[in-house]
């Protein structure tokens, strides 16, 4: 048996525990400082970089350029390239799918000169026309995905937040989980702002994957919460059983994470290393940082949040109280 | 025991269903035994369309639906197969091509060709023109007002006033020019016309305007008739009266009955007017443009009137074809136009596919380490999740007309994690149940009621926000969103259907049940000999009522308890159902 069941086993039973609950100070300060570091960050950088999506512009791509004698491409050609049909323009030049095609962003061109560039680009790179593509986004495109994806956001998380309160049969747990959820979209926003990480409208398909995704987390923790308490005999107070609740599914926790992270990680490596910026790596990028950090907040802001929440219910001090009665007289250890 | 190969019996019938829907639909249909793919793992051209609206005007459904469906049969006019058209959003046409279009495909596309006859009220050399056409116009003046210029009786206040002073009676009164429309009028330059392509007026207004080539400036009257009564269009030569050729492109209009009425009245109106006078003239208005401007030589009766203009044979025939299968109802700029080459779109999905590879074959290896033998249990539901999924999405690719695309792969990737995390949640559980001292068997079951409660919970947070993405979101947005929940659906399939009948099948047999050290379920390395929880057991019956007054869900959750409790202690494998 792997050392990981072993650790499983004294969860379980609670020979060793960790304290999730208790020291629940601990782990909001470093949620806090966290939100801090990313949010001062982000500011310090001058906001968030948007992708040509948002900003608007006209973007062409190289398939299969000729290499110079080294195998490396010469990017200043389609630089000199834009630049001797639009003097003014200010072309990004960037090399992407592992070294096959050259990518140059400008700001939006008439369609003539687009017409002209990729011509250009085509000889500059010695290729067929036919392996120059050129796109070009309105600035308004980025707009109304944003739209939409707020729309979504507020009813998703009104809905959610509905459903969870008529399973656990109670408000607290929906409140527990949509701050964690907070958390976590607060968390990768903060991290692309922070490293300068390019918003693209994958990296907004990323981020709204991580909704599903927490909160499904959560849910899978909630549910051992709602079981453990319900269950829960006397010995324990109520922050307690949530405490060990956390605990006897940390092993489950642990596994989904790294099962998730996975293919996450492999969409990342291979989107990042052999494709470059693209679709994949942003959904994956988005998507590696909410897994992690979704696990912490479930883990270690949800459940604390949860017990924060009752802790001065009536029927939750009775049980206390009788926990605690109860260990005085028996002197059990928990 | 019956009832796992029952599971296991439905599980069958769902994949060999769905195997047979679609190796029917490859017979005796189109469709293909590998799912369609979306641009850009093709390769092709994307156009987002967004309409131009006066402001304060909205696009209603209809309207879109309209517009796709005309814009679907021009583009079929051209002859490039397998567009795809769809509405984006509440207002956006997404048009889909394969390969890369030319000019006149996109001028197709993308022009309106909203038509509009409107009687002109006044015109002028445009002032930023260079053109001098012979034709009669009055001469330009300076600062002319519109009395000098209509002859006529309104009498403008020396204030710019934009109401008329007294209300036109048809649409080639004067007094639709108001003061502030004529120094609007005066202000307007022809060479904006073309950049803007905003030139959108109320039918029920003036429209101030420019000849196509900028030769000539308008103020023209509200619509009299309108595209939408156009019944066929022709391109052809244009015929002088005595029946000969002049060489000439023109586009022949048959009217509609209606259309012909409207248009036998405007001529009727414009011919009482000297021919000199501007008003003689209507002027045929395409997307904002005025086309031309002829004189009414006669009452047009037959409603078959001709259009002539600086045409050529080509962009005659667009024309014809654009007014035949009808204006759109709205106009449309591109607002977006992507091009993807199909290397690049093939490489992506290669690289989409070695990911999936990689991801899954990491999965795996971890499952097998973490869980010995029940990790074949995880490749195997794995595997029928796999296949059903891919099933699923080529019958609704050539069903649906859904396509695969990149954030689609993406999205299905991730889901192996997902999908995994069920059975890690079935498996923990059963390990607890294990933990507890139970048999195998009643642990698989025990461990699949409480698991499969959890797993329905998270599952319906994850398709929840499936169904909410796929409805509200837009463009890739959408094909992530809906792997995404098919791929739950599936999961619950599986779990249920497979994983757990698999598993009480398996704890049945010697290598499982029996607790082998490598099948991951082994009682004595899952500490099943500290019995912890059963020291904790006792005073869970002892304080049972006491806890009932805390909620109904206690009560309820206590007879499940005891339930477990009796069966733990009575059998191994009754084999209980779920």
């Amino acid at each position: 048996m792997s050392r990981l069941t072993e650790f499983g086993n004294d969860l379980y039973t609670g020979k060793r525990s960790f304290e999730f609950v208790g020291r629940r100070r601990i782990w909001f300060t470093i949620a806090l400082v966290m939100i801090a570091v990313t949010l001062v960050g982000t500011v310090a950088r001058g906001g968030f970089s948007f992708g040509i999506e948002f900003r608007g512009g006209s973007e062409f791509q190289v398939a299969n350029p000729s290499a110079l004698p080294d195998g490396s491409i010469d990017q200043t050609l389609a630089a000199d390239a834009v630049l001797s049909i639009v003097p003014g323009a200010t072309p990004r030049v960037s090399i992407v799918n592992n070294g096959d095609a050259v990518r140059i962003q400008t700001d939006q061109l008439e369609v003539s000169e687009s017409n002209t560039i990729r011509s250009a680009l085509a000889g500059a790179y010695g290729v067929d026309t036919t392996e120059v593509t050129s796109s070009f986004i309105g600035a308004t495109w980025g707009n109304d995905i944003t739209r939409a994806m707020l729309t979504a956001l507020v009813v998703f998380l009104v809905f959610v937040a509905a459903i969870m309160a008529l399973y656990f049969r109670t408000w607290k747990m929906s409140v527990a989980a949509l701050v964690a959820l907070a958390f976590d979209l607060a968390i990768t926003a903060g991290v692309y702002g922070l490293l300068g990480f390019e918003v693209t409208p994958a990296a907004v398909i990323g981020f709204l994957t991580i909704l599903g995704y927490s909160l499904y987390d959560t849910v899978v923790v909630f549910d051992k919460i709602r079981e453990n308490t319900i269950e829960e005999s006397g010995t324990r107070t109520f922050a307690e059983a949530i405490n060990l609740a956390v605990n006897q599914t940390l092993v489950r926790s642990i596994n989904t994470s790294i099962v998730a992270l996975l293919p996450v990680g492999s969409i990342l490596f291979i989107g990042a290393v052999l494709l470059g910026a693209g679709t994949l790596r942003d959904i994956a990028l988005a998507l590696f940082i909410g897994i992690l950090v979704g696990t912490y907040s479930s883990i270690f802001i949800a459940a604390p949040i949860y017990a924060l929440l009752r802790q001065n219910e009536t029927l939750v001090r009775k049980q206390d109280k009788k926990a605690t009665e109860a260990r005085s007289t028996s002197g059990a250890v928990v | 025991m019956k009832k796992a190969w029952r599971s296991l019996a439905w599980l069958a019938v769902i994949v060999v269903g769905l195997t047979a829907t679609l190796a029917g639909g490859v017979l005796f249909s189109t469709a293909t035994w590998t799912p369609k793919l979306a641009l850009d793992l093709e390769g092709g051209t994307q156009l987002i369309l967004a309409p131009r609206l006066e402001s304060g005007q909205t696009v209603s459904v209809e309207q879109l639906d309209q517009a796709v469906a005309i814009i679907r049969q021009r583009i079929d006019a051209t002859g490039v197969s397998e567009a795809e058209i769809n509405t984006q959003g509440a207002e956006n046409i997404v048009v889909s091509i394969p390969g890369v279009p030319d000019d006149s495909t996109l001028e197709r596309i993308q022009s309106s060709a909203k038509l509009e006859f409107r009687p002109v009220i006044f015109t002028d050399v445009a002032t930023s023109s260079a053109i001098n056409e012979p034709t009669p116009t009055p001469t330009p003046t300076p600062t002319p007002t519109p009395t000098d210029a209509l002859g006529e009786t309104a009498t403008p206040t020396p204030e710019l006033v934009a109401t008329p002073t007294a209300s036109p009676t048809d649409a080639s009164d004067p007094n639709w020019v108001t003061p502030a429309l004529f120094d609007e009028y005066t202000n307007f330059d022809c060479a904006t016309l073309a950049e803007a392509q905003t030139n959108v007026a109320p039918v029920g207004e003036p429209l101030i305007t420019c000849e196509a080539d900028g030769g000539f400036k308008y103020i023209l009257g509200p619509v009299e008739v309108a595209g939408e009564t156009i019944a066929d269009a022709q391109a052809g030569l244009q015929a002088t009266s005595q029946g000969g050729s002049t060489g000439q492109w023109a586009v022949n209009i048959t009217f509609n009955a209606e259309g012909t009425e409207q248009f036998a009245a405007v001529t009727e109106r414009l011919f009482a007017f000297a021919g000199s006078d501007p008003r003689n003239r209507f002027a045929i208005v395409l997307d904002g443009v005025v086309i031309s401007a002829p004189t009414t030589n006669a009452i047009i009766t037959d409603g078959r009137p001709e259009i002539s203009g600086s045409f050529t044979q080509e962009s005659a025939q667009i024309l014809a074809d654009q007014l035949k299968f009808g204006a759109l109802p709205l106009g449309f700029e591109v607002q977006s136009s992507d091009t993807i080459s199909a290397t690049l779109g093939s490489t992506q999905l290669l690289n989409g596919l070695l990911a999936g590879v990689i991801g899954l074959a990491l999965v795996v290896l971890y499952s097998f380490s973490q869980y010995r033998m029940l990790g074949s249990v995880i490749l195997a539901s794995l595997i029928i999740a796999g296949i059903i999924t891919y099933l699923i999405i080529t019958i609704l690719s050539w069903r649906q007309g859904y396509r695969l695309s990149l954030a689609g792969v993406a999205g299905l990737i991730v889901s192996i994690g997902i999908t995994v995390d069920s059975f890690i949640v079935y498996f923990e559980r059963i390990r607890d149940e294990l933990r507890d001292g139970k048999s195998l068997t009643s642990a698989v079951e025990a461990g699949w009621r409480r698991g499969f409660r959890t797993i329905l919970a998270s599952d319906a947070v994850s398709f929840l926000a499936a169904v909410i993405l796929f409805v509200l979101a837009v463009g890739n947005v959408k094909g992530f969103a809906f792997t995404l929940g098919v791929v739950t659906i599936v999961d619950i399939i599986v779990v249920s259907l497979f994983t757990h009948p698999v598993m009480q099948l398996a704890a049945r047999s010697k290598f499982f049940g029996g607790g082998h050290p490598l099948s991951g379920l082994d009682p004595r390395a899952l500490g099943a000999v500290y019995r912890g929880r059963a020291q904790f057991r006792e005073p869970v019956a002892a304080l049972a009522t006491k806890q009932q007054s805390s909620s109904r869900e206690a009560a309820k959750r206590q007879t499940i308890a005891e339930r477990k409790a009796a069966e733990s202690a009575s059998v191994l494998g009754k084999g209980k159902d779920s």
